[in-house]
């Protein structure tokens, strides 16, 4: 069994601590067990169920410290696995950024369990496969999808009193539906917690409805547009630039929150970040927040130290950056950790109250091979994907090619006309977006 | 695919995970138990094996694997990481009633590996309710008890860790002294000890050897910041790949020094830093047509966008469709036996059998024998990439050894083999192609990349760019990023370097399937000349 309840990892966890001789141990225990089934050409392609267990052990004398993995777990291997961490610590020189672990702490609770999903069987998987590849062969089309759930653990112990457990539950579903002629292409995805919120059929309606409706699309001019970004279509960016959220690179000048100099200002009296300064759109805040009650997320980070509601951006204005517990130490400053989830407040609109407000626009299902192109200004490329669409005068008129982007999301929060209701994505709660000038630099040909 | 997913197939979970070294040496071998014995990983393939036939598979195979990592992180003067990671398991996947299912688990005990096989058997037996094409292998002759081991000659495993970690700080030191402001570097160690045992009578014991030693050097400026990665390749080698060797530099007038078989860490380290206060300086290029001459640390991934991945049949068949994507090179190009895919002067050819590859293996990850083959002859499309069960598609009744799993907690499915482009048979040099070049700009190492879900439309930056007027090198350039079509490109490609500028590059972390699973793999290319390319400028206020 891969899933420890809260007593049975604590036992083996407060077993592994008693073999420890280190000044300082600290122990990670994850565990998971999931099923999962794939789809292609209106048939199941391939399925399981996959399980593991690993426990890390960091052992430290003084500020000299060594970490060792194992997913064995008689008592031989777990004493084994401390004593290499031991042996390596030894080993060590000190580390200069070296800091003493934490003690006991209070975590709020985040409702991430959800005992549907961990009831699924190989059944209820065929099952759920079968009602998106029925639809879709009635209405002459091929459906592709993927259905994971899973159950994870998560349990640190340290010899200075901490211990968190979080135990959570995953689904996720996506499903693209293309014509047999290969000339239309619709995508859907949809993530919970709990697996009583998913119906595959009802999901798969929506790709089904795309892949007919983007047959034939028409070729348009690259340029400037205004675009509706379904949620599923903006979580790259925006994911992409709260990853590069960083005190410590920010300080250092490799950052787009790094404080730029103005003309005569002396530098040692500057800010080294943005932090403060108002960068984005007004209406634009995102925040991390483990008690979300559609998207929560672990309670502590992976140092067990809480996570807390924390705003990233708060009314257009950078507000927090997270950092490490030496870079917080180092500048005066609070220790912030990451967080385990994005939240973006919206609006109340639906997408279709959006459309039917729109005058002139693109509606992009999603994109996709999201890359880099300047980490300064967060300028990223890509391409529409899956369902692109043409608006004008509140209807889509018709569908048009996939496009290439480069766009950076500091200029997109910058060009919000509109803001609808956040739904669920990939973990995050993230809204549509209506924005206007989004850059398109070239068409492409793929369906 | 990027280095976080190491760390989560590493499964590692703590957090800080700091470990600075000292000058006392320890291997990792050391710190790890000797391999399984092979008699018993048969003995435990077997009670797979039979407790799968006994619940009704008509086929199926094992996976037993133990899976060792190691990965040494650095920054500036200071080791930031050092994580040794194993994983040891098995996959066992069965055809029930014409239909796959797999299981596996980390618990290697005979009840519960004949348990998992059974849970095999019951996921094939609920999906084939829904099941409406049987599965069909192609065939496979099994080849009893068979061995292979990576050609390495220093086992990286068995390097002190205070050389690595001495290797790192070197080279930091060398992009510090030259002018970079921050440098990461990292080595990346993988030992794949895999057995694979099927129910065609194949037990194969496989050890497989792979290492990346990556660095990103940053150098900061008036109005901003500016990046050079290393130019080194992941490789199929041992530690040797780090000797730097003379013999394995080709060095380009006025640009960078390319590296065939050994890699100077230290040396490019050193001229990263050169580099990157050249690069806060350069002007920024004039977008536009221009003729591209491409280097192998480049162009490899070039070819890995727009011709590895277009030729995996999965896609072309539709069963990547929900992820990565379908593919331009449809079944009808192919049977026309007339589809342009390049110019007659390109040859692209598959293989998992070039030596120093990530590629290579003996065997495949479903037994069979791994071979070489021509996808692209003279220009023309002539084949695919397939597995057992999907070759029969394109009317061809052997695998082409395409199989491959990242883990023993994975199911094994058709992978990217090392694609590569044939050299000019008239030995000539890098140097040669750039000298007829009026006005081009030359690209070395591999920067920002992404290309459409059908392998069409496609833009790719590079670390370092230098404009060609009169056929030589002039003035570096800065924020270059070229737009094509995969076929235009293609057919656009004028000339290339012979067999001495052939170099192998690679990707340790190709991600494919769902759930996503990453793979190595490698691309060999001399330095190419492609004509009249759309340069686009990467530039933007914000």
């Amino acid at each position: 069994m891969t899933i420890l309840s809260e007593q049975k990892a604590k036992e083996l966890l407060t077993k592994v601590l008693k073999y420890s001789k280190a000044d300082e141990i600290e122990c990670n225990l994850n565990g998971s067990i999931g099923g999962n089934i794939r789809y292609a050409r209106n048939t199941v392609s391939t399925a399981g169920e996959e399980s593991d267990l690993v426990l890390a052990v960091q052992s430290t004398f003084g500020k000299k410290t060594g970490t060792a993995t194992i997913n064995e777990f008689d008592d031989a291997s777990l004493e084994k696995v401390v004593r290499r961490s031991e042996e390596l610590a030894k080993l060590a020189p000190e580390n200069e950024e070296h800091m003493p672990l934490f003690g006991p702490q209070k975590y709020t609770t985040s409702k991430t369990y959800f005992e549907s999903t961990a009831n699924v069987t190989p059944e209820n998987r065929a099952q759920a496969a079968e009602d998106s590849i029925v639809p879709s062969k009635k209405n002459k089309l091929v459906a592709a999808g993927f259905l994971e759930e899973f159950v994870t653990f998560s349990a640190i112990i340290n010899n200075k009193g901490l211990f968190a457990y979080n135990q959570s539950t995953d689904v996720d579903f996506s499903v693209t539906v293309r014509t047999e002629d290969g000339k239309g292409s619709g995508w859907v995805t949809r993530n919970f917690s709990d697996y009583k919120l998913l119906d595959t059929a009802k999901a798969s309606s929506i790709a089904i409805q795309k892949s007919i409706g983007s047959v034939d699309a028409k070729a348009m001019e690259p340029g400037k547009y205004t675009v509706i970004l379904e949620p599923a279509a903006s979580v790259g960016l925006l994911g992409n630039m709260v990853r590069n959220f960083a005190q410590r690179g920010a300080d250092e000048g490799r950052s787009f929150l790094s404080y730029k100099l103005k003309e005569g200002e002396d530098a040692a009296k500057a800010p080294k970040n943005k932090l403060g300064q108002k960068m984005f759109d007004e209406r634009v805040n995102i925040y991390t927040d483990p008690g979300h009650p559609i998207a929560p997320a672990a309670p502590f980070s992976r140092d067990g130290y809480p996570r807390n509601r924390t705003d990233w951006i708060k009314n257009g204005t950078v507000v927090n950056m997270p950092n490490s517990p030496y870079w917080a130490k180092k500048t005066g400053v609070a220790y912030v950790p990451r967080g385990g989830n994005i939240i973006m407040d919206g609006g109340n609109e639906s997408l279709e109250e959006m459309i039917k407000s729109t005058r002139r626009g693109i509606l992009v299902t999603r994109l996709w091979y999201i890359r880099s192109l300047d980490p300064q200004t967060l300028l990223y490329t890509g391409l529409t994907r899956d369902g692109t669409f043409y608006i004008e005068d509140g209807k889509i008129k018709y569908p048009i090619k996939n496009f290439r982007f480069n766009e950076s999301p500091i200029v997109m929060l910058n060009n919000i006309e509109a803001l609808g209701k956040p739904e669920r994505i990939d973990g995050n709660m993230i809204p549509p977006m209506k924005i206007r000038d989004f850059t398109f630099s070239s068409l492409s040909d793929a369906v | 695919m990027e280095r976080r997913d190491f760390i989560k197939i590493g499964g590692v979970g703590v957090g800080a995970l700091m470990l600075p070294i000292t000058g006392i040496a320890i291997s990792a071998e050391q710190m790890l138990d000797k391999p399984m014995d092979v008699a018993y990983k048969k003995k435990l393939a077997d009670i797979a094996l039979n407790a799968a036939k006994a619940a009704g598979a008509s086929y199926a195979d094992a996976r037993i694997g133990r899976y060792l990592n190691q990965f040494v992180t650095t920054r500036e003067t200071r080791v930031d990481n050092i994580v040794n990671t194993e994983s040891a398991g098995i996959g066992v996947r069965v055809i029930t009633n014409g239909t796959w299912g797999f299981a596996s688990t980390s618990n290697m005990t005979p009840d519960s590996v004949a348990k998992t096989a059974e849970r095999a058997v019951a996921v094939a037996k609920a999906n084939s309710k829904f099941q409406t094409v049987p599965v069909k292998l192609a065939p496979v002759k099994g080849v009893g008890d068979v061995s292979w081991q990576t050609p390495i000659k220093k086992n990286a495993m068995e390097v002190p860790i205070k050389d690595k970690a001495d290797l790192l700080l070197t080279a930091n030191a060398a992009a510090m002294g030259n002018g970079a402001n921050y440098i990461t570097s990292m080595l990346f160690l993988v030992n794949e000890q895999k057995y694979f045992a099927s129910t065609d009578g194949s037990y194969i014991d496989q050890d497989v050897h792979r290492l990346w030693a990556p660095f990103y050097a940053t150098g900061i400026g008036k109005n901003g910041f500016k990046q050079r990665n290393g130019l080194g390749n992941p490789v199929g080698m041992g530690f040797e790949y780090l000797d730097g060797l003379e013999k394995d530099k080709i060095k380009i007038t006025g640009a960078n020094v390319g590296y065939n078989n050994s890699y100077d860490l230290v040396e490019d380290a050193a001229a990263a830093g050169k580099q990157l206060k050249a690069k806060l300086k350069a002007k920024s290029v004039e977008p536009g047509k221009y003729d591209l001459v491409l280097d192998p640390a480049h162009l490899m991934l070039t070819i890995h966008e727009s011709v590895g991945h277009p030729l995996e049949l999965d896609r072309v068949l539709g069963y990547e469709a929900n992820y990565a994507g379908t593919s331009f090179a449809t079944l009808d190009k192919w049977k026309s036996g007339k589809f342009q895919y390049g110019s007659d002067r390109v040859n692209l050819f598959a293989d998992k059998t070039q030596p120093y590859s990530l590629g290579n293996v003996a065997y495949d990850d479903e037994g069979v024998k791994t071979k070489d083959w021509d996808l692209v002859k003279d220009g023309i499309l002539v084949n695919y990439q397939a597995t057992r069960d999907q070759v029969h598609m394109i009317d061809q009744n052997e695998s082409h050894g395409c199989s491959y799993s990242q883990s023993w907690r994975d199911v094994q499915f058709q992978r990217m083999p090392n694609v590569s482009l044939k050299p000019n048979e008239q030995d000539i040099s890098a140097e040669d192609v750039i000298k007829d070049v009026e006005n081009g700009i030359y690209i070395a190492g591999r920067g920002s990349f992404s290309i459409d879900q059908q392998r069409y439309n496609f833009q790719f930056g590079g670390q370092l760019f230098y404009e060609i007027k009169d056929g030589k090198i002039t003035d570096q350039i800065e924020d270059v990023a070229y737009q094509s079509n995969t076929q235009e490109f293609w057919n656009s490609c004028t000339q290339m370097a012979g067999k001495s500028d052939y170099r192998v590059g690679g990707s340790f972390f190709d991600g494919k399937g769902q759930p996503s699973q990453v793979s190595a793999v490698s691309h060999g290319c001399p330095t190419t000349r492609f004509n009249n390319i759309n340069v686009i400028n990467t530039a933007r206020n914000v």
